[in-house]
């Protein structure tokens, strides 16, 4: 598979795992914040800062239905962890002569 | 396991930040050696996948569940240095944005999944690689095991820290039994993923698994030693 096939590929996998498969994740409270309900530390956890971001706890805010509130705030996660990850990791990486490329 | 704000007492808190610091600093040094024009995109699609798999809580039984951690995952696909930025990229992405992971324990979850967890996967993996058949065939099965501790220990990690400053005054062990006992089958499932993952890119593109050099990677050139 040619590597840009390839990229684009596992790109879409992630879009549908984010945007579709999301909806179908189990919502019961992940192993820590369970054992922080069983041993009786939850009650601790703070509200998070509200940053002003549109897709606070995995939903978009305005957007009613919930799995497309949950599906359009996945792909937005998935689009910003790979242009943020994307644009740094093309910064560091080393500089290969043009002629080695594929 | 992404840590909330309120978890940790504040010292505990500024001692991980600089614990996530230090890793991520020699992280942005070393990583260097492991991205060229072919592997920085393959990085970054990497962070974008883990972003989605963790958002796939799987139930492990008695109302609780799991999710991927990613950290052996990213590991092996793009060696350790790159794993750990793609993890905090993630936790970056998590905390700013969808308000999963407490900003001021944002250090705590790059300590905990960023550096502990892909320093044990990745650690663990090279251990089963040694002991494993040299084949490529073997390094989804390698990242599988390291997936496996990763996360237990991870939690791990966090019942120490935990002990140290939790804002709540229960009995470690108690915290600690909890937390590994129910990790250890949360990081079945993370087995069972990266497992999965890794056998899907090294059936398609060997070359891409840094995990995989010196097993796979681009055609060689065959060398035979001829007597005299």
């Amino acid at each position: 598979m040619k590597n840009r096939r390839f990229l684009l590929a596992g790109l879409l996998v992630a879009l549908l795992i984010a945007g579709v498969g999301s909806y179908y994740a189990s919502s019961h409270p992940d192993g820590l914040n369970y054992v922080a309900e069983q041993t009786g530390f939850i009650e601790h956890e703070k509200k998070p800062v509200d940053t002003g971001s549109p897709f606070q706890g995995y939903s978009t805010e305005g957007v009613h239905d919930a799995r497309l509130s949950g599906g359009i705030a996945g792909v937005a996660g998935v689009l910003l962890t790979l242009g943020i990850g994307g644009g740094l990791f093309w910064v560091l990486r080393r500089r290969t002569p043009a002629e080695q490329r594929d | 396991m992404h840590v909330p704000d309120g978890f940790l007492d504040a010292p505990t808190s500024v001692a991980t930040g600089v614990v996530a610091a230090v890793g991520v600093g020699l992280a942005l040094g070393k990583a260097r050696s492991e991205l060229d024009d072919r592997t920085a995109p393959m990085a970054g699609l990497v962070a974008a996948f883990v972003f989605a798999g963790q958002m796939i809580n799987f139930p492990v039984g008695a109302g609780t569940s799991g999710h991927l951690l990613g950290g052996a995952l990213a590991a092996v696909l793009v060696g350790p240095w790159t794993g750990m930025l793609c993890i905090s990229v993630v936790l970056l992405v998590q905390g700013l944005f969808m308000a999963d992971g407490g900003l001021t324990a944002l250090g705590t979850n790059i300590t905990l999944m960023g550096v502990v967890g892909v320093v044990v996967g990745y650690g663990v993996f090279r251990l089963a690689l040694a002991v494993l058949p040299k084949r490529v065939r073997s390094v989804p099965l390698a990242a599988a095991v390291g997936a496996l501790v990763s996360v237990p220990t991870a939690a791990a990690a966090f019942s120490l820290l935990f002990a140290i400053g939790g804002t709540a005054d229960i009995a470690p062990g108690k915290v600690f039994a909890a937390m590994v006992g129910w990790h250890v089958v949360i990081g079945i499932g993370e087995a069972i993923i990266t497992g999965l993952v890794i056998s899907a890119v090294v059936a398609s593109r060997p070359d891409l698994v840094r995990g995989a050099r010196g097993l796979a990677g681009r055609r060689t050139l065959v060398t035979e030693e001829v007597s005299a």
